[in-house]
C-alpha cells in the first residue's frame, strides 16, 4: 500500500513540473529571448492561460503527501522552513506579474511586471532543482551534534547554506555546490520544455530562433548531465545500487537519455508536439530516475544516529491509506475527464484567443 | 518556546484572514452567476447573460487571489505545525487531499471553460460550466468544514501510544454532527458577503448614473438574495451553530457569551459591555434576563455553565478576543437582516431606486459582511483555544519543533509585505472592472 501511493504521489509530483515546468520555462525565455511586444503579450499568455489550473496539482501533491506520509511532510516542510516560504513568495509574486502585466496599457507598467514574472520563474526553476538535489543529497536527521540527537530523529533543520557550500560535511545547507548543478539543470531542462511550449502553442516570431536555442540548450544539458552524474556519486555513493539490484529501473534513466539525444533533432522534427514530448521525456526520466536511485528511501539521513526516512517509517496506516485508495481512484478517473474536455476545447494555438483573466 | 507559539499563531491568523478575503466571496459569487446565467437560459434576456459574464470576471480575479493565497495556507500545516501535521495528518490530510483532488480540478478546469468557451459550446453547456465551477468551490468549502469540524469535534480516530491518531472510520468525518451546520453556516456567510457585493456594485451604477439598467438588476438580486440569506444565516443555521458550541465546548460557550459567573436560574444574554478580566465581570453591561437560557435550551431557566465552572487550561486563553468576535459577527448580522429587509420592503413598493439615503448605505455596506465572516472564524477559532484537537491536543504542542521565532517572525513579515502589494492591486484591478463595467453582447 505504501508503495502504491508512493506511485501516485510521484506521478502527481511529476505531473506538476511537467505542466508548471513549461510555464516556469516560458518564464525564463521569456525574461532572456523575447524582445518585440507582440511576442511577449503572447508568449506570457502561453503560461498565464494555464499556469492557475498547472498549480493545482501541486497542491493536490501536497494534500496526498500530507495524507499518505504525514511524518514526511512534517519534517521535510519544517525542516526546508525558508526555502519552502520562500518559494511561495516566488509563486505569488509570479503570478501577480502574469495576472497584472496586461490590466493597463503602457510599457512602464508591463515591463516592471514581465521582469517580476521572468525573474521568478528563473529563482523557481532553481529552487525547486535545489530541493531536488537536497532529497537525494540528504540532511543531518535530528540535529545531530557531537554524536548527539537535538531533535526527535526525523525532524532536521537546515540553514540556507553553511560556510563551505559543501554537501559533504556533516551539516549541509540548503545551497551548496551540488544542489546548485542540479538546480542549474532544473533551469535549462525547463528552459527547453518552456520553449518547447513557446513553439507548440504560439505564432511568435522568434519560434524559428527558439529551435536553434534549444539545441545549444541541449548540449549544456548533456555537458551538464554527464558532470552531475560525477558528483553525484562523490555526494551519494550508493545511487546506483538500486539500478544493479532491481535492473528493470534502468528504463526511467533510458526515458531521460532518450529525451536527451532526441532533442539534437529538433530542427527536423516536421510536428511541434515532438519536441515538447522529449522534453516532457527528460523531466519524467530526470525525476522518476532520482526517487528510483534512492527507493524505498525518501529522505536519506547524513548521520549513522538516525535513520533515513523512507515510505515505511513515515506513512500513515494501512485503514487511512486503502480507503484513500478508492476515493483516489474516482478522484483521477474525474480528472481525466475533465482534462479530455479541457484538451478538446482548448487545443491548438493560442494567438487568436481571448485573454479573459 | 512561548515566542514561537506565538509568531506560529500570529502568521497562521494573517495569512488566512487575508486568504479568506477571497474564497468567501467566490463561493457566494457563483451561486449568483448560476442564477444569472439560469435567468437567461430561461428568458433570453440579454442582461442576465452580461451580468453572469461580469462577475464571472470578478470571480476570475478572486479565484486567482485565493490559489496565491491557498497554497501558502497548506504548506504552513507543515512549515509551521509540523507536529501537529505529523501526529493528525493520517485524518485531515484525507479531507484536504479530496479537497484538491475534488474541487480544485473541477473549479479551475470549468473556469476557464466558462471564460473562453461560451460560443464553442452554446448555452445551455455553458450554463453547465458555470454550475460545475459553483460545484467545485461548494465542494471546497465542504472539505475545508469538514477538516475544520473534526478539530473542532474529533470523531472515528484511535490515538495510538506515539501519540498519533489514526483514522478507523471514515465516514465519520461528514457524519460528524458539527459539520452539516457549521457548512451551511459558512456556505450562507458567504452568499451573504456576495449579495452585498452584488448590491454594492448595482448601489454604485445607479448613484454614479452609469450603466443605470445593470445597477437595477445587480441591486434587486443582491437585495432579494442578501435577504434570504441573512436570514438564513441567523436562523436555523447560526442557531444551530451556538447549540453546537454549548453542547459540545461548553467552556468556550461561556467565555464567547461573556458569562463569568453561573446564575442559578436562567441566563442572561450579554448584548454590549467589556470583559473584565480581573474583576472577572462584563463592564457597562447591557444584557437581557433569561433569553441565553431559551435561546440555547428552549427553557427560560435552564442553568448555562459560566467560566467558573472550568479550570483554567479549559478555557480559551483569549477571552475577550473570543467575546468581541462573537458579538461583533452577531452585531453585524442583526444590522445586515434590518437593512436588507429595509431594502427590499422599498423595492416591493417599487421606490428603492430613487431612495439616495439607502442606496449610499448599501453601497457603502460591503466590507461588513467580510468582517462578520472572519470574525465569526475567530469565534471558531479562538473559542477552540486552548486546543488544535479539541480537548485532546493542546496548540502549544503543535509547533514545527525546529523552526525558531526568529525565522518565523522574518517569514511573517515577508507575507505581510507581499499581501500589502497583492491587495493593493487587487483592489486597483476590481475597481477598475467594476467602473469598465458589464459589456453587453456583441453579434
Amino acid at each position: 500500500m505504501e508503495i502504491f501511493w508512493f506511485i501516485i504521489i510521484s506521478v502527481v509530483l511529476t505531473v506538476f513540473f511537467i505542466l508548471d515546468g513549461y510555464d516556469f520555462g516560458v518564464g525564463i525565455i521569456h525574461l532572456f529571448l523575447a524582445k518585440k511586444e507582440k511576442d511577449k503579450e503572447v508568449i506570457a499568455k502561453s503560461a498565464g492561460l494555464f499556469w492557475d489550473s498547472n498549480e493545482v496539482w501541486l497542491v493536490t501533491a501536497g494534500g496526498l503527501l500530507f495524507m499518505a506520509f504525514p511524518t514526511f511532510y512534517a519534517s521535510v516542510f519544517s525542516g526546508f522552513y525558508l526555502p519552502l516560504i520562500i518559494v511561495l513568495w516566488l509563486i505569488i509574486f509570479r503570478a501577480i506579474g502574469l495576472e497584472f502585466r496586461s490590466k493597463f496599457n503602457f510599457q512602464m507598467w508591463r515591463d516592471l511586471w514581465d521582469k517580476a514574472f521572468g525573474v521568478s520563474s528563473l529563482l523557481l526553476a532553481l529552487f525547486f532543482g535545489i530541493a531536488l538535489g537536497n532529497i537525494v543529497r540528504g540532511v543531518n536527521l535530528g540535529g545531530v551534534e557531537n554524536g548527539v540527537s537535538t531533535y526527535e530523529g526525523h525532524y532536521f533543520f537546515l540553514p540556507l547554506w553553511n560556510s563551505s557550500f559543501s554537501p559533504l560535511t556533516d551539516h549541509p545547507g540548503v545551497i551548496d555546490w551540488f544542489t546548485i548543478v542540479i538546480g542549474i539543470i532544473t533551469v535549462v531542462t525547463l528552459a527547453i520544455h518552456g520553449a518547447n511550449w513557446i513553439v507548440l502553442k504560439t505564432n511568435s516570431s522568434i519560434n524559428n530562433q527558439l529551435k536553434k536555442v534549444i539545441f545549444k540548450l541541449n548540449i549544456t544539458l548533456a555537458i551538464l548531465t554527464a558532470f552531475s552524474l560525477g558528483i553525484w556519486q562523490i555526494v551519494n555513493p550508493n545511487s546506483l545500487d538500486n539500478f544493479v539490484d532491481k535492473p528493470y529501473l534502468i528504463i526511467f534513466p533510458i526515458i531521460y537519455f532518450s529525451g536527451l539525444i532526441g532533442l539534437f533533432f529538433i530542427e527536423k522534427f516536421k510536428k511541434d508536439i515532438h519536441p515538447f514530448m522529449l522534453s516532457t521525456l527528460l523531466i519524467l526520466g530526470g525525476i522518476t530516475s532520482s526517487l528510483a536511485s534512492m527507493f524505498p528511501v525518501i529522505l536519506p539521513s547524513t548521520n549513522t544516529i538516525n535513520e533515513s526516512l523512507t515510505i515505511y517509517n513515515t506513512s500513515a496506516t494501512e485503514y487511512g491509506l486503502s480507503v484513500a485508495l478508492n476515493w483516489g481512484i474516482i478522484g483521477f478517473i474525474l480528472l481525466f475527464v475533465y482534462m479530455i474536455i479541457q484538451k478538446r476545447l482548448m487545443g491548438g494555438k493560442i494567438d487568436k484567443m481571448d485573454y479573459g483573466h | 518556546m512561548e515566542d514561537m507559539i506565538f509568531y506560529d499563531r500570529l502568521q497562521f491568523a494573517f495569512t488566512i484572514t487575508f486568504h479568506y478575503i477571497f474564497p468567501q466571496l467566490t463561493m457566494g459569487l457563483s451561486l449568483m452567476i448560476v442564477y444569472f446565467k439560469w435567468r437567461y437560459l430561461r428568458g433570453n434576456e440579454e442582461k442576465y447573460n452580461d451580468a453572469a459574464k461580469f462577475f464571472m470576471k470578478i470571480f476570475a480575479i478572486n479565484f486567482t487571489m485565493g490559489v496565491v493565497t491557498g497554497i501558502p495556507m497548506e504548506f504552513q500545516f507543515g512549515t509551521n505545525w509540523a507536529k501537529f501535521s505529523e501526529l493528525t495528518g493520517s485524518i485531515i490530510g484525507q479531507t484536504l487531499a479530496m479537497e484538491g483532488m475534488f474541487s480544485f480540478f473541477l473549479e479551475s478546469s470549468f473556469l476557464a471553460l466558462f471564460i473562453f468557451g461560451e460560443k464553442l459550446m452554446g448555452q445551455k453547456l455553458h450554463f453547465l460550466t458555470g454550475f460545475l465551477v459553483f460545484l467545485g468551490s461548494w465542494a471546497s468549502g465542504w472539505f475545508i468544514l469538514a477538516t475544520n469540524s473534526w478539530m473542532q469535534h474529533p470523531v472515528g480516530y484511535e490515538i495510538l501510544e506515539n501519540g498519533r491518531f489514526v483514522l478507523t472510520n471514515f465516514s465519520a468525518l461528514f457524519s460528524n454532527p458539527w459539520l452539516l451546520p457549521a457548512f451551511l453556516h459558512n456556505q450562507i456567510a458567504a452568499v451573504v458577503t456576495s449579495s452585498f457585493v452584488v448590491a454594492s456594485v448595482g448601489a454604485f451604477y445607479i448613484l454614479r448614473n452609469k450603466n443605470v439598467e445593470y445597477g437595477k438588476l445587480f441591486l434587486k438580486t443582491g437585495v432579494l438574495f442578501g435577504l434570504v440569506s441573512s436570514i438564513l444565516l441567523a436562523f436555523p443555521t447560526g442557531d444551530l451553530n451556538a447549540k453546537n458550541v454549548a453542547k459540545y465546548q461548553p467552556a468556550a460557550f461561556a467565555a464567547m457569551e461573556g458569562i463569568f459567573e453561573t446564575e442559578e436560574a436562567g441566563a442572561e444574554i450579554i448584548l454590549i459591555g467589556q470583559p473584565n478580566m480581573v474583576e472577572k465581570k462584563i463592564d457597562n453591561k447591557i444584557a437581557v434576563p433569561n433569553v441565553l437560557s431559551f435561546l440555547t435550551y428552549q427553557e427560560w431557566d435552564k442553568q448555562v455553565p459560566g467560566m467558573d465552572q472550568f479550570k483554567k487550561e479549559e478555557l480559551p486563553d483569549n477571552v475577550p478576543a473570543l467575546y468581541y468576535a462573537y458579538h461583533i459577527m452577531v452585531g453585524l448580522g442583526t444590522i445586515f437582516i434590518g437593512v436588507m429587509f429595509l431594502a427590499a420592503f422599498f423595492l416591493w413598493k417599487r421606490k428603492l431606486y430613487r431612495i439616495k439615503p439607502l442606496l449610499w448605505t448599501i453601497m457603502f455596506l460591503f466590507p461588513f459582511p467580510y468582517i462578520a465572516n472572519i470574525t465569526g472564524w475567530y469565534t471558531a477559532e479562538l473559542g477552540r483555544q486552548p486546543y488544535l484537537v479539541y480537548g485532546l491536543l493542546k496548540t502549544s504542542d503543535g509547533i514545527s519543533p525546529t523552526v525558531s521565532s526568529g525565522n518565523t517572525l522574518f517569514t511573517l513579515l515577508g507575507f505581510v509585505a507581499l499581501y500589502m502589494l497583492l491587495g493593493l492591486l487587487f483592489l486597483v484591478l476590481v475597481g477598475k472592472t467594476i467602473n469598465e463595467g458589464p459589456k453587453p453582447q456583441t453579434h
